[in-house]
């Protein structure tokens, strides 16, 4: 084991990002144009990065796997962004932005980076409204917030339930403004399967041209990942189809180690499985927790439906066990709580893997208020509801459209059923204050990387983080490498390097077009999720880990022998992208389990059955394990940990509490 | 001019050609329709006729004859052209086509409605416009104006010529269902107070004016008008 | 409950690269649950063809919860199906019935061209999107946000207008195969915001020239577009985009 150098600059930490800047070696204009520099990933992260890159002057080249940048999965988030505007004059500062980051990553990320994330949030707001992002206001015609979990002040800004996808298309245009000039190339259905490095430097990557299956060699004198998170490790998650950890698993295998892979964040309000044939898990927008009350019958088994149990027999359990924070608690602690009422055989619906959440108390309160404000005098019970659930719909009503959509039930009518699902990763490739990770010129972002979250991410704040890497952050710190880049040349793409990555992809190609097995990669997907969600999911425990391990490598072997990859590699074969991807992530469990079982502590997403307290929340071992465990790939399943001490000066570590 | 010639040729431009010119058919056709509701003053068509000569000798309404020939070929033209590249913008067709639970039928097959007309209109003015101009009409009324009306009245004699003008009022009366507020649409006059006001002139425009344009030859062939 | 008892003949067009012809072929699925989206119904029958050794059919999807615009199925005549105001991918095989016929086709347009089965090259969209739909501000140049107040009603529209999945439903619907509605949508969200304003006139003349560049077809207003598409973006904007062009073309006297 070794210990790793974060680079965090010296001084204040309210001064450090500051003196940062202004004292980061900087690239004049005529060089910029000779440096070119490789993104992967048009998320936010990944756009809002290729853009401003360009409009620095870098040539950028932009790779994603959809065919437009525009539908990364940034575009599915629902809720909101974080920003310490203060704009509602409710007591938010930087400085506790910072700390509700902090203290909601339950102690287990980085001060000086979530410090710097603080501190850019603003400028976000600002720079995506400048670009026309349609964010809500109110009727004197400013910015409108709402709350979300973890936090006692309203800084969250959004676009009813579409705010992911608002900004996204911000930073796209943006992105695409510079495809216009001709300052970035942008390579659509492209997936990246191989960093190339020279000299222990990045220095391109190996794409696959995803309509001919044509493999190209690309140069960058940097190389920038921002490939999101890896959540579809669990085959039932709510990431897109696509998402994949491909991207960043190649780049550990290269040198860049991986940090905290077992950071899990399972959100508590998602639409519950409804059979064998399902595919993905949808999310429903943590705000709804904002105006609805989350509850259970207070007897087991009750077959009732939800509107004919009467008030004194629901138990609002999250109110009952935590009246400061009520429904608003923290992800990790609302999912761990809805778990713990459904195994204690309270659960609702068919499946009785479900809890209500409920908007009949909320609809009539904002059905009192239109009432008010409208002048009607003592209205009757219809039409408060009908008031209230005018309000309802405008604040939510593409959420109620999508619930209705999947599970055939009117939300407005009878209460919602929702269930945890895998949702997010904290974990990712291990990042220094720079954003580069352990291999020199190989940098991360958003959610792919470790960085701000600890162990536990805040609603609306992932967003944040993404477009504050990719417009605040990496634009200054890529200076730093890239201004002792100046001499070097543009490799030639037939340099051995280059051919020998490239061999390398080709190889891994072949092999699985001609395993030429029986089950397909779906059934391994399947199995391995299986097998994560039971053991490396909401509760963990030491026996089940070390099972799981065994299982996993079992499962590599049966992959590699029996799965079975229709057509060639010389067309557009989605069974193929897939395989690829699926042969990473039983890689990848494997090592989430190896994280699990190393992290004898319970921590934010990270629940070990054995460390617990009396009243069953997550108990921290701060002696021992505030670290971030970060894992160098030896090939052939063989890791290796390093640390990075984790250090509080500003913060005074706590046993979390939001009762 | 360069820049001009180029918004014209542009796809937005395409359609204000329609739109203007179909604006200007529609008001030619309100001109047209009223001077030919003389005929019910049931006068012999004397009333009509003094109509129709002064639409004859008028040197405004003569000159206004050759812009609206220009509206009209442009029209054609240039709906023609519109067909033509819009069948071409799909080049291959689905198997499965269900327009009607999207669109009505006649805003779908405006060429169709078009052509139609279009064909209706050479047995129109050969009727009546190319007698008038060219061949001249054989006789006068009892105000010694060259009687039109005695034109009309043996036209409509013929029962499949009636038929053809009824018929092809159908047919305006759809192309001017959708080609009425398209128009407006297309010139970018689209408001929230006054789209549904213009909707429904539209929709009474195109179901009065070729009503009253049908009932002409129908009852002139069953002799209610004398 | 994993297994329901639909069976049903799928019309499937099937069809190998850009240059090949394709064809209608027909497969059966049985054992549907009404629980399925549309999209897991095409898993189950995937997983057939694959297990027997046939090449799956490819189609794109991503999110599958109807926001990044990914899925384009062209079935039984509608894009994205029978249902009005969702995407293929939040289609509910609750919406057919046991024994149905269901044809699929990709989208058709001469600016999409097929790919491989239901996949079609959409990069027309964004090439429109390059020539103009955004606001020339670099990183960093921004005010504060709450400097420039913005009445919530036009705020409110310019959202409507900026809901546009890309998905390119109005253009496959559209017997003109017009990409009006998607354009309009993105000069009307920039139209009606104050930032949009300093490139105005700029912007629809050149997204415009793209649009016409890239072989849609004209729009002869039948409103078919509004009325598949899932966002519900309205024809007002296209209307505004008219009157924007207008002005810009015979109006304004910037060259764009
Ligand atoms: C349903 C849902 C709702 C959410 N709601 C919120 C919310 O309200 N607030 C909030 O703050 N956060 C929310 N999140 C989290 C947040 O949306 C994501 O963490 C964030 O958008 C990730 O952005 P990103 O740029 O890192 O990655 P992504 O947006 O996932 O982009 C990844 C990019 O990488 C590309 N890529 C991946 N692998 C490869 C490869 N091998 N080769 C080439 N390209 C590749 C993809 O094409 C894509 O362009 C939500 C997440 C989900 C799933
Ligand atoms: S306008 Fe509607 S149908 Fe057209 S691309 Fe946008 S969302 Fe799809
Ligand atoms: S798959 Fe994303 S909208 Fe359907």
């Amino acid at each position: 084991m070794s210990t790793l150098n974060s680079n965090i600059p010296a001084g204040e930490l309210t001064n450090k990002w500051t003196k940062y800047k202004s004292s980061v070696p900087l690239v004049n204009p005529a060089n910029k144009r000779n440096l070119e520099v490789i993104v992967v990933g048009s998320g936010l992260a990944g756009a809002s990065a290729a853009a401003t890159l360009a409009e620095m002057g870098y040539k950028v080249k932009c790779f994603c796997f959809q065919d437009s940048p525009r539908r990364a999965h940034s575009i599915a988030a629902q809720g909101g962004i974080n920003a310490a505007k203060n704009y509602q004059n409710d007591g938010d500062s930087t400085y506790r932005l910072f700390y509700d980051t902090i203290k909601g990553g339950d102690y287990r990320a980085r001060e000086a980076n979530v410090h710097r994330l603080a501190e850019v949030s603003s400028n976000i707001i600002d720079q995506c409204v400048a670009q026309g992002v349609p964010l809500a206001r109110e009727y004197g015609g400013l910015l409108d917030n709402r709350s979300f979990g973890g936090t006692q002040v309203q800084r969250t800004f959004y676009a009813a339930g579409q705010t992911g996808q608002q900004l996204l298309l911000g930073a796209y245009s943006a992105l695409e403004r510079q495809v216009g000039m001709g300052k970035v190339e942008m390579f659509t259905r492209h997936e990246m399967l191989e960093v190339v490095k020279v000299d222990g430097k990045a220095r391109g990557i190996i794409a696959r041209n995803l309509i001919t299956g044509e493999l190209e060699r690309h140069f960058g004198h940097a190389v920038v990942l921002a490939t999101g998170g890896y959540g579809n490790v669990f085959y039932l998650s709510t990431n897109a189809m696509g998402s994949n950890v491909t991207a960043a698993w190649k780049a550990n295998k290269q040198g860049a180690f991986f940090a905290n892979p077992c950071y899990t964040q399972i959100h508590p309000t998602c639409i519950p499985v409804s059979g064998d044939h399902q595919s993905k898990l949808t999310l429903m927008s943590e705000s709804l927790r904002n105006d609805g009350r989350i509850w259970v019958p207070k007897k087991k088994d009750d077959n009732r439906r939800a509107v004919d149990i009467p008030e004194e027999e629901r138990d609002y359990y999250l109110e009952r066990r935590y009246p400061a924070f009520g429904n608003l608690v923290p992800r990790d602690v609302a999912s761990r709580a809805a778990k713990e009422r459904c195994d204690a055989g309270y659960g609702v619906g068919a499946s009785k893997k479900a809890v209500y959440l409920d908007f009949t108390f909320n609809t009539e309160r904002y059905g009192k208020i239109e009432a008010n404000k409208n002048n009607i005098q003592n209205p009757d019970h219809a039409t408060i509801m009908r008031l209230g659930k005018e309000v309802v719909k405008e604040k939510y009503g593409n959420l109620f459209d999508m619930y209705k959509q999947i599970t055939g039930e009117d939300p407005y009518e009878t209460p919602m059923r929702i269930y945890p699902a895998v949702h997010y990763t904290m974990g990712g490739l291990w990042v220094d204050y720079n954003l580069m990770t352990t291999v020199p010129g190989l940098y991360c972002l958003g959610e792919a990387n470790f960085s701000d979250h600890g162990a536990n991410r805040l609603g609306a704040s992932a967003l944040m983080q993404g477009l504050a890497d990719g417009y605040f952050v990496l634009p200054y710190t890529i200076g730093d490498y890239l201004s002792k880049e100046l001499a070097t040349k543009a490799l030639p793409l037939d340099h051995p390097a280059f051919v020998e990555a490239e061999n390398k992809v080709k190889e891994t190609l072949d092999t699985l077009i001609n395993v030429k097995g029986t089950k397909s990669v779906d059934y391994f997907h399947k199995k391995l999720g299986l097998i994560m969600w039971d053991n490396c999911g909401m509760a963990r425990n030491e026996a089940g880990l070390k099972a799981s391990i065994a299982a996993i490598q079992q499962l590599k072997k049966d992959f590699w022998s029996d799965v079975l990859v229709p057509g060639t590699t010389d067309e557009l074969n989605t069974e193929l992208e897939k395989a690829l991807r699926v042969a990473d992530f039983i890689e990848l469990g494997e090592l989430m389990c190896i994280d699990a079982l190393n992290r004898n502590e319970s921590c934010g997403g990270h629940f070990r059955e054995e460390y617990q307290t009396e009243e069953g929340e997550a108990l921290r071992d701060d002696e021992k394990y505030a670290y971030v465990a970060a894992w160098e790939n030896k090939g052939d399943g063989e890791f290796t940990l390093h640390k990075e001490e984790l250090k509080f000066e500003n913060i005074k570590i706590a046993q979390r509490s939001y009762k | 001019m360069s820049s001009l010639s180029k918004a014209f040729s542009s796809s937005i431009g395409k359609k204000v050609i329609m739109g203007i010119t179909g604006l200007f058919l529609i008001s030619f056709l309100l001109v047209h329709c009223f001077l030919n509701a003389f005929v019910f003053f049931n006068d012999n068509g004397l009333m009509f006729n003094i109509g129709a000569h002064f639409m004859a000798t008028n040197w405004f309404i003569r000159a206004m004859e050759f812009v609206l020939m220009g509206g009209l070929l442009l029209h054609i033209v240039q709906g023609a052209r519109l067909t033509f590249q819009n069948n071409a913008a799909r080049p291959v067709k689905y198997a499965v086509a269900n327009g009607q639970a999207n669109s009505k039928w006649y805003s779908r097959s405006m060429g169709l409605l078009g052509t139609l007309l279009l064909i209706f209109l050479i047995v129109h003015l050969g009727n009546f416009w190319v007698v008038s101009r060219f061949t001249g009409i054989p006789t006068h009324d009892a105000n010694g104006h060259e009687d039109l009306y005695a034109v009309m009245k043996k036209t409509f004699e013929n029962v499949w010529l009636v038929a053809l003008y009824a018929l092809s009022m159908i047919s305006l009366g759809y192309h001017l269902l959708h080609g009425f507020s398209s128009a407006f649409q297309t010139m970018g006059w689209n408001h929230k107070k006054y789209t549904p006001l213009i909707k429904c002139i539209g929709l009474w425009f195109s179901i009065l004016i070729p009503l009253l344009f049908a009932i002409m030859p129908i009852a002139m062939y069953f002799n209610c008008i004398k | 409950m994993s297994t329901g008892n639909m069976n049903l003949t799928l019309k499937i067009w099937r069809q190998k690269n850009t240059k090949s012809k394709g064809e209608l072929v027909d497969y059966k699925v049985a054992n549907i649950s009404p629980d399925m989206s549309f999209l897991e119904m095409f898993d189950v029958l995937n997983e057939q063809l694959i297990t027997k050794g046939d090449q799956p059919i490819v189609f794109d999807h991503d999110c599958r919860e109807g926001i990044c615009g990914m899925c384009s199925m062209f079935i039984n005549g509608r894009p994205h199906g029978p249902k009005n105001g969702i995407t293929t991918c939040q289609l509910h095989m609750r919406s057919f019935k046991d024994g149905d016929t269901i044809t699929v086709e990709p989208w058709r347009a001469q600016a999409f061209p097929v790919i491989k089965d239901l996949t079609v090259d959409r990069s027309a969209f964004d090439r429109v999107i390059s020539a103009g739909g955004f606001i020339s501000v670099n990183t960093g140049n921004a005010q504060d946000a709450n400097n420039l107040p913005i009445p919530k009603a036009n705020a409110d529209a310019a959202f409507e207008a900026a809901a546009c999945i890309g998905c390119g439903a109005c253009v496959a619907t559209c017997k003109n195969a017009s990409a009006m509605l998607f354009v309009s949508a993105k000069v009307s969200q920039l139209a009606l915001l104050p930032q949009g304003q300093p490139e105005r006139y700029k912007r629809v003349q050149n997204m415009v020239a793209q649009m016409d560049a890239e072989g849609f077809g004209n729009c002869t207003n039948t409103g078919a577009c509004e009325a598949e598409c899932p966002k519900g973006i309205s024809l007002e904007n296209i209307a505004r985009m008219n009157r924007d062009y207008l002005s810009a073309k015979f109006v304004s006297q910037e060259e764009a």
